[in-house]
């Protein structure tokens, strides 16, 4: 097998033992134990996946292993704890913005990756950054309302 | 594991195991469980545990894939119990430690399985009650609860605690009659509370079927034929068994490969070469109405009343139309997945499933084994629909665990859960109706074929009325009827019933020169549904206007199983692509008693977006036995970029018992958007979903 390789999960260094070639989404998940990190089609299509690296928002499912290496990788479990949770995920919470969560690991990755860009998103642009991530439980009209209250409150920083 | 060996290993560090939010460690086992008998026990120990610490353990046979039951029924039990909502904790789904259940779904868990916990909860209240009157040496009427603690109307000092009381062990004494809270007596039912599943879930930290991983686990992957109906006839795994950490299982019908990786397990898939008979199915999207009608079984008289012929003769204008739907996927963001572990012939699996016990039932028949054995555990659903009350996947990671001998996870693909899901039939309804010289209804006849019965019949006062059905999502029809599984998808067949019904009633309004919400009133005799369409009218700001008003105003109404609703809509229609803007729904809903009002708000929410899907964009393609839609691709589900403003109105009503509400909102969402659709363009579309094409095509016609 070739070397492992480097790269920065959630803030710690971790080196994967793993084929370069491999997604992220499943080495984060099996690997490294990660399970935040949801897979709902496997094909960059519904962005359950959704991680951000070094600051943008990718499909881990349809990002290699080798492509991360070096880089920072951010994922649900390094944004916020159930005892202390992100902003974000403060917001998604006092607004309800979910039902059955599996979405949610993602949404909530992708308005914070918005977020920083984009401090202060009108609704459609929210609508448009988040456009790629599926819910099928119909939580969109509360994570849009939950991510435009974040804003007006102050956002991320 | 026994249940004590669990509950003592379960810490709230082990959520994995279970549904089990923040469980304490005390809780008290439950001793006997008379899970295996199908009914509801009456022991309320079953359904309730007090702690040492006074925490309620609720243990219930519901599963929680997203629709809030497990805030809702924890509502319940607290409000029975006079306890902190956030003292009670929720068991759910685990068929050796809960109760039995006969599944969730159908909207039933408050209203069918409510007043089981409310009264299970009442009792055991009761007998708290009179242990305190022992201990403090008062009679009951002289004490009162108070966040789980018990005191002296006049002496708060004299006071002690439902855990005190209990002591972690179960209840001996037992009371009967006693009766629920009245409405009037609610302290928490009916308020916005927090939803108990938030912060795991926002935090990534919930557990679903898939994030079980225990020691030695195989993923494993199936091979699959092309098109259903297509017969395996040689598999060569040589290749892919060559691959490193790769076992391939090959008997009969049945090859899988297995890893300890699942995207390596599924890339061995790929290396075996197999050869298929073909499907002998010829049927497509195109030709499947055709023949459903052509090979329906005989039709069932579901309502008769007076005579159509004398109707007929009665009417002054007639209207037939026949109206039509597609296969719909339930495509929850979670695929169906299992993991199966054996231990000294005792098989557990973990499972998305919305039926644990009946599960536990097919395991126990497919393993020859008995109830006892099997245990079905259910962690938090990623959606269900309906989708998930079949489980295949949890047979097969049950068998390839035995043959492997180690614990086995089937984790369904996008493509596989296309492939295998249990569709939403195709659907005709044909109505053929008349109006007198005064616009009253005279006759009616709806004929359904393929989709069921629910919603069939019509709510409106109509003289001379026959509702027939043929063939129903529950099967029916000659064998190979539909070319795959078919099943109950969210309100199943009412979607295509209410659709087709309220499609025509608008037509019949625009025929008789009435705004369409006067006409309906006209021919209403349901105070409910009268007051839930003014409800709806006023909120939307709806002015009266016959048809089509160019507005793009829409509105339709259902009686859901005792739930009312009323909707109304504005879209906005671009007649040189087809595109149907929806930019506003108003869902007016009388559900009885509202147990969790953003609850319900957020179910209201979750139909209305559902709809939105069945009714513009959502239908399976499929030739040959083969499924075109093979991920959200080409199978597209509603985005942010589709969404309306969305406003609900829970219209007070507490002198009917809790419904269900996670169904009723759905089903006029068709109609509602055709209508809305015909208001703007004067169009009227007959069949979903209405994709562009399909306007386009109207407006040439
Ligand atoms: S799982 Fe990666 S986009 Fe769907
Ligand atoms: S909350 Fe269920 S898919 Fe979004």
């Amino acid at each position: 097998m070739a070397k492992p390789i480097a790269l920065t999960l959630n803030g710690k260094k971790v080196s994967v033992d793993a084929e370069g070639s491999r997604m992220l989404a499943h080495i984060l998940r099996e690997d490294l134990g990660q399970t935040g990190t949801k897979i709902g089609c496997g094909q960059g299509h519904c962005g359950a996946c959704t991680v951000l690296v070094d600051g943008e928002a990718v499909r881990s499912c349809s990002t290699s292993l080798a492509s991360v290496a070096g880089k920072e990788v951010l994922t649900i479990e390094g944004l916020g704890l159930p005892n202390a949770p992100h902003p974000v995920q403060e917001a998604f919470m006092a607004h309800h913005a979910f039902q059955c969560g599996f979405c949610t690991p993602g949404m909530v990755l992708s308005a914070y990756a918005l977020l920083k860009k984009t401090p202060k998103p009108d609704r459609r642009q929210v609508a448009e950054a988040l456009d790629g991530n599926l819910c099928r439980c119909g939580a969109h009209v509360r994570i849009l309302t939950a991510i435009e209250d974040l804003a007006t409150k102050g956002g991320v920083r | 594991m026994n249940r004590r060996d669990f509950l003592k290993a379960t810490g709230a560090a082990t959520l994995g195991t279970g549904l089990l939010i923040t469980f304490p460690i005390t809780a008290q086992e439950p001793e006997k469980i008379p899970s295996e008998v199908p009914e509801y026990p009456k022991d309320f120990n079953a359904y309730l545990r007090i702690g040492p610490d006074g925490r309620v353990g609720c243990f219930v046979g519901k599963i929680e894939m997203g629709q809030g039951n497990m805030t809702a029924l924890a509502m319940l039990a607290a409000e029975e119990l006079d306890v902190p909502l956030d003292q009670v904790d929720m068991l759910m789904g685990d068929t050796d430690l809960c109760p039995w259940d006969g599944g969730t779904w159908g909207s039933l868990s408050i209203w069918q399985f409510g007043p089981v916990l409310r009264g299970a909860a009442a009792e055991a209240k009761a007998v708290l009650l009179e242990l305190a009157s022992g201990k403090l040496g008062l009679p009951p009427d002289q004490l009162q609860v108070k966040a789980g603690v018990v005191s002296a109307l006049h002496d708060a000092a004299k006071r002690v605690s439902y855990g005190e009381l209990v002591q972690g062990k179960p209840i001996e004494r037992h009371l009967t009659r006693v009766k629920v809270k009245p409405v009037s007596g609610f302290t928490l039912v009916g308020k916005d509370v927090p939803r108990k599943d938030a912060r795991l879930k926002v935090t990534g930290a919930a557990q679903y079927t898939a994030d079980i991983a225990p020691a030695g686990l195989m993923h494993a992957c199936i091979l699959r034929p092309p098109a259903h109906g297509a017969k395996l006839i040689t598999a060569d795994a040589s290749a892919a068994e060559k691959l490193p950490g790769v076992k391939v299982i090959q008997i009969g019908e049945l090859v899988a490969t297995l890893h300890a990786r699942s995207d390596q397990a599924r890339e061995a898939l790929g290396q075996i070469k197999a050869k298929f008979s073909p499907s002998p199915s010829t049927l497509d999207d195109q030709t499947i109405h055709q023949h459903l009608l052509k090979a329906a079984p005989p039709a069932k008289e579901l309502a008769a009343k007076g005579s159509l012929a004398a109707g007929e003769a009665q009417s002054v204008h007639r209207l037939e139309a026949t109206y039509r739907d597609g296969y719909v996927a339930h495509a929850p963001m979670e695929p169906h997945t299992a993991l199966a572990q054996w231990e000294r012939g005792k098989l557990t699996v973990w499972a998305s499933t919305q039926a644990p016990f009946l599960l536990r039932s097919q395991l126990a028949k497919a393993q020859g084994l008995t109830a006892r054995n099997v245990r079905v555990i259910t962690p938090f659903l990623g959606g269900g629909f309906g989708g998930k009350g079949s489980c295949p996947q949890a047979l097969e990671a049950a068998r390839l665990a035995k043959i492997a001998g180690c614990p086995v996870q089937v984790a369904w693909s996008r493509q596989e859960e296309f492939f295998l899901d249990s569709f939403r039939p195709a659907g005709i309804v044909k109505i053929r109706s008349g109006l007198d010289k005064n616009g009253r209804i005279t006759f009616w006849e709806h004929q359904v074929t393929s989709a069921g019965e629910s919603e069939a019949e019509t709510m409106y006062d109509i003289p001379h009325q026959r509702i027939t059905s043929a063939g129903t999502w529950m099967g029916g029809g000659p064998a190979g009827y539909h070319p795959f599984a078919i099943g109950a998808w969210r309100a199943p067949a009412a979607n295509t019933n209410v659709f087709a019904k309220e499609s025509h009633m608008d037509s019949l309004a625009a025929k008789a020169g009435v705004d369409p919400v006067e006409f309906r009133l006209r021919h209403l005799k349901d105070p409910r549904v009268v007051a839930a369409l003014k409800a709806a009218g006023k909120a939307f700001g709806w002015i009266p206007h016959a048809k089509p008003s160019g507005r793009g105003f829409g509105v339709a109404c259902a009686n859901h199983r005792d739930t009312v609703v009323a909707a109304m809509a504005e879209v906005a229609v671009d007649k040189t692509t087809g595109a149907v803007k929806v930019k506003r729904v108003v869902m007016a809903q009388d559900m009885g008693v509202v147990v969790n009002p953003d609850g319900a708000r957020q179910q209201v929410e979750g139909c209305v977006v559902m709809g939105l899907g069945y009714g513009l964009m959502e239908e399976v393609k499929f030739r040959n036995g083969q499924i075109l839609d093979e991920n959200f691709d080409t199978y597209r589900l509603p985005r942010f970029s589709d969404m309306p403003a969305i406003e609900t109105i829970l219209i007070p009503n507490p002198d009917l018992a809790a419904q269900g509400g996670g169904e009723p909102a759905i089903v006029v969402m068709g109609a509602l958007l055709a209508n809305a659709i015909h208001d703007a363009i004067g169009v009227r579309l007959l069949q979903m979903p209405m994709t562009p094409e399909r306007v386009k095509a109207a407006l040439k016609a």
